[in-house]
């Protein structure tokens, strides 16, 4: 599955996604699990939308990120 | 997990009861007429003076529970009648205050069996609340009490005993039982339930020996465990409580109460409450083995997430990871816990995160060879007992946890605290001569434990470690030891209060979260640092303040009900991301809270509704914070150490992203630059941020840009009382009147 662009997002730069505002290099075929991973987010309650889109839990391996997305991991509070 | 030992078989302390309760010398026996709730107030609280052995009862009226609510609410209005400006935490007219609120003990929701504790704190001079778990606050409520206040000062050690069955409160000296909590916990539990069955009926309030010598003395609540045939504690940790309890001379609090039925709330739409509970049992049920896993390991779960995100507190805040994390993190927990078996701190709570590490043998001081339950560690036990003082060996954190607890002693506290003084060996402030021998180098357990013992026996630096960072900083300046500016940079406290566990480095809202309370910087009024760093949901000044306006002010709304706020966002609905970006406010369990709410008390209510009931008493005490003497914007300026990187160790550890930040963030270049030079930069920033942050945060609260309640705020919330309106007056400039 890929997740669709969202038009009115702009790509900052080629080869660069977005994460929670941040850059981040993009790379063919690139996964929310794979971002997670990268990023080392091993917290289990997170919401991602990828261009505003949900992507759903147990779907993390499949959901492929294109180029120039806004990927939005929110960590729920939890804990404190 | 199979469990390998008998999580039953445990050192007893029962043996001598009999002719410990025969000692007792009853000082006054006063009757009372038990009864019910009804929606959930019982509309009279107890006062009892057990210097002067005077009990009164005292009406609730229509206006306390409009404006003040219940739980932290009561016991604020109660202490704000109680003392004067000039009242010290040991003045007998200082009082504890125990409040369940009105959605207390009902066993419908999980998370519903908390009782607050009001008192004003050895550490700080102001009130300090806290949210404990255990039997006593419900089952005082189901005699027939919304609150109790302690007063006065007895000479010699006494139990106060609200008995419903037999309709009697007693004042008794009871010279002869040891108070350490572990023991007084169960042998005041058989000396008062009627037999076995009745251990369950019997609550127990205690502090021990450390709580005689140290200002961060805590209260332990018990509560009977069937299956493990053992007393159980949860503490109202934060702010020396315990120390008040115990220059009181209170040996114990006891509660004998009546066997729990459904509805003794008396509700009124009891279906409404089940409802939504068995939402919730059912969420639990289904989710929480692949979300937090409270049930098997409970806030320790933590542990090494905090890691992962550089949050964890290691070296006194230094860092906010280490390479043997894995050696105090969830899997070790999860293996040390006894599984399978209930640990809720009330009944109905399918959460069950009051973990018990069973079979522990006791490796030092008075109870060497002892077998005991351990009752934890939480996150912040094993953060603060372990990272932060560099000890990462579950053995002696369990060893320290059990020693805190029933010393009546508060691990975050006492974390902290050890966390400073280890840094100040390490950088010469302390050398072996000045700690009576005592090698406080990092990672090292047993001089880390022998403190406590120290602080029980009341001797020995224990005691200077034991009265608190704030404390410690000036004693040591005072003595010539080191520079007290210094020390007050990495000395973690704010208002006298020692932080709890988490790193809050780089994220200014939690900075706020901190400081900006009205305690102290404990994490329970707001947890922002996902939503803030990670997440970067609040990136403007703005939306910091608007964060640091909802959770503070929802989360105090725990507090006024007797809930536990854990069940709200540690277990989410399967469908909560459809939330988007306010999933982590949980709306679903905010919209069961509404229904509980009106299903107890009748009232309809919303989440608005919700954070006005919260707003006006969250307002009040920081006025009563006021008339202690403690406020304006100098009383919320947290230690640097929080707020970024200190010393050239700091720095350097994580270089790359402090010298990212100097050129993306700052517009400095930080090539040819020295280290302190770039850590002055970096200060500069980070100190002028925090300004705006107050700024923003004072705005928002309808606060003065010096942090006090305008007079239109008071107004607002209906707490514009002659002599509250009197205490902010001084402070206010013409306009702000």
């Amino acid at each position: 599955m890929t997740v669709p662009l969202n038009s009115e997002f702009r790509i900052p730069n080629p080869g660069t996604i977005i994460v929670n505002g941040e850059p981040m290099p993009w790379k063919d075929g690139m996964t929310v699990a794979d971002v997670l991973k990268i990023r080392n987010y091993i917290f289990r309650m997170l919401v991602v939308q990828v261009n505003g889109e949900l992507v759903k839990r147990g779907t993390y391996d499949q959901a492929k990120i294109p180029d120039g997305a806004n990927v939005e991991v929110i960590h729920m509070i939890s804990g404190g | 997990m199979t469990t390998t030992y008998d999580y039953k078989t445990r050192t007893s302390y029962t043996e001598d009861v009999a002719r410990q309760k025969a000692a007792h010398k009853v000082l006054l026996r006063h009757p009372f007429e038990p009864s019910l709730p009804v929606r959930g107030y019982t509309n009279r609280t107890l006062h009892i003076d057990h210097s002067t052995l005077k009990v009164t009862e005292k009406q609730v009226t229509q206006q306390m529970k409009d404006i003040f609510i219940g739980g932290r609410g009561f016991g604020l209005w109660y202490l704000w009648n109680a003392v004067k400006p000039t009242t010290k935490w040991n003045d007998p007219e200082n009082e504890i205050v125990i409040s369940p609120g009105p959605l207390a003990g009902n066993t419908a929701y999980a998370g519903s069996g908390k009782s607050l504790v009001v008192t004003l704190s050895p550490l700080t001079g102001i009130p300090i609340d806290s949210n404990v778990g255990g039997y006593f606050g419900p089952l005082m409520k189901f005699c027939g009490y919304d609150a109790l206040e302690i007063q006065g000062k007895a000479q010699r050690d006494v139990v106060v005993v609200i008995d419903g069955p037999k309709k009697t409160i007693t004042i008794e000296e009871a010279p002869e039982e040891n108070y350490d909590s572990h023991i007084a916990a169960e042998v005041f539990m058989h000396e008062y339930a009627d037999d076995e069955k009745d251990f369950v009926n019997v609550s127990v309030v205690s502090a021990g020996k450390g709580a005689d010598h140290s200002r961060i003395g805590c209260l332990n609540f018990s509560w009977y465990d069937p299956k493990r045939g053992a007393a159980r504690l949860k503490q109202a940790g934060r702010g020396g409580i315990g120390r008040v309890f115990r220059d009181k001379k209170l040996k114990a609090l006891v509660v004998h109460g009546f066997k729990l039925k459904p509805d003794m709330n008396q509700a009124a739409d009891f279906k409404r409450t089940t409802a939504v509970g068995r939402v919730l049992a059912k969420e639990i049920h289904d989710f929480d083995d692949q979300q937090c896993k409270m049930r098997k390991i409970g806030t320790a779960h933590l542990v090494e997430i905090m890691d992962a995100y550089d949050l964890l507190p290691v070296h006194n805040f230094q860092y906010g990871q280490h390479k043997d994390t894995h050696k105090i993190a969830s899997p070790v927990w999860e293996k040390r816990f006894t599984q399978g078996i209930f640990d809720g701190c009330w009944y109905g709570c399918h959460m069950a995160c009051a973990k018990g590490a069973d079979c522990h043998r006791v490796k030092t001081g008075p109870y060497k060879g002892h077998l005991v339950t351990v009752d934890g560690p939480e996150y912040e036990t094993a953060a603060g007992l372990g990272s932060n003082c560099g000890i990462f060996d579950p053995d002696w954190i369990l060893e320290s946890n059990f020693y805190c607890d029933t010393y009546g002693i508060d691990t975050i506290s006492y974390g902290t605290c050890c966390a400073f003084a280890m840094e100040c060996f390490e950088r010469g402030i302390l050398n072996l001569e000045r700690t009576g021998g005592l090698d406080l180098t990092w990672g090292n357990a047993e001089a880390h434990v022998e403190m406590l013992h120290q602080m029980a026996r009341g001797q020995g630096f224990g005691v200077i470690v034991g009265q608190g960072v704030k404390y410690m900083q000036e004693y040591f300046a005072a003595q010539g030891w080191g520079d007290l500016q210094f020390m007050r940079d990495f000395g973690m406290q704010v208002k006298g209060l020692e932080y709890s566990q988490y790193q809050s480095k780089e994220s200014l809202a939690q900075q706020g979260g901190y400081a900006l309370t009205n305690k102290g910087p404990q994490h329970d009024e707001a947890w922002l640092i996902f939503m803030d760093m990670v997440n970067n949901q609040i990136p403007t000044f703005e939306d910091k303040a608007e964060a640091l306006h909802y959770f503070p002010l929802f989360r105090t709304w725990f507090g006024l009900m007797g809930l536990c706020k854990l069940p709200w966002n540690d277990i989410e609905p399967e469908d909560n991301a459809k939330h988007g970006k306010d999933a982590a406010k949980v709306p679903d369990h905010v919209y069961n809270y509404t229904e509980l709410y009106a299903g107890i008390t009748g009232q309809e209510a919303t989440i608005d509704d919700f954070l006005r009931m919260s707003e006006g008493v969250y307002n009040f005490q920081r006025v009563f914070n006021l008339r202690m003497g403690v406020g304006g914007r100098k009383s919320d300026w947290p230690p640097y150490r929080s707020m970024g990187p200190l010393t050239v160790e700091e720095y350097e550890s994580r270089a790359e992203r402090y010298d990212k930040q100097l050129k993306e963030l700052i517009g400095v270049d930080p090539e040819g630059k020295t280290t302190e030079e770039k850590i002055a930069l970096h200060r500069a920033w980070r100190e002028d941020r925090y300004n705006k942050l107050c700024d923003a945060v004072y705005r928002r609260r309808g606060w003065t840009n010096n942090a006090i309640p305008t007079l239109e705020t008071l107004r607002k919330f209906k707490i514009d009382f002659p002599e509250v309106v009197e205490v902010v007056k001084p402070y206010l400039e013409d306009g702000e009147k």
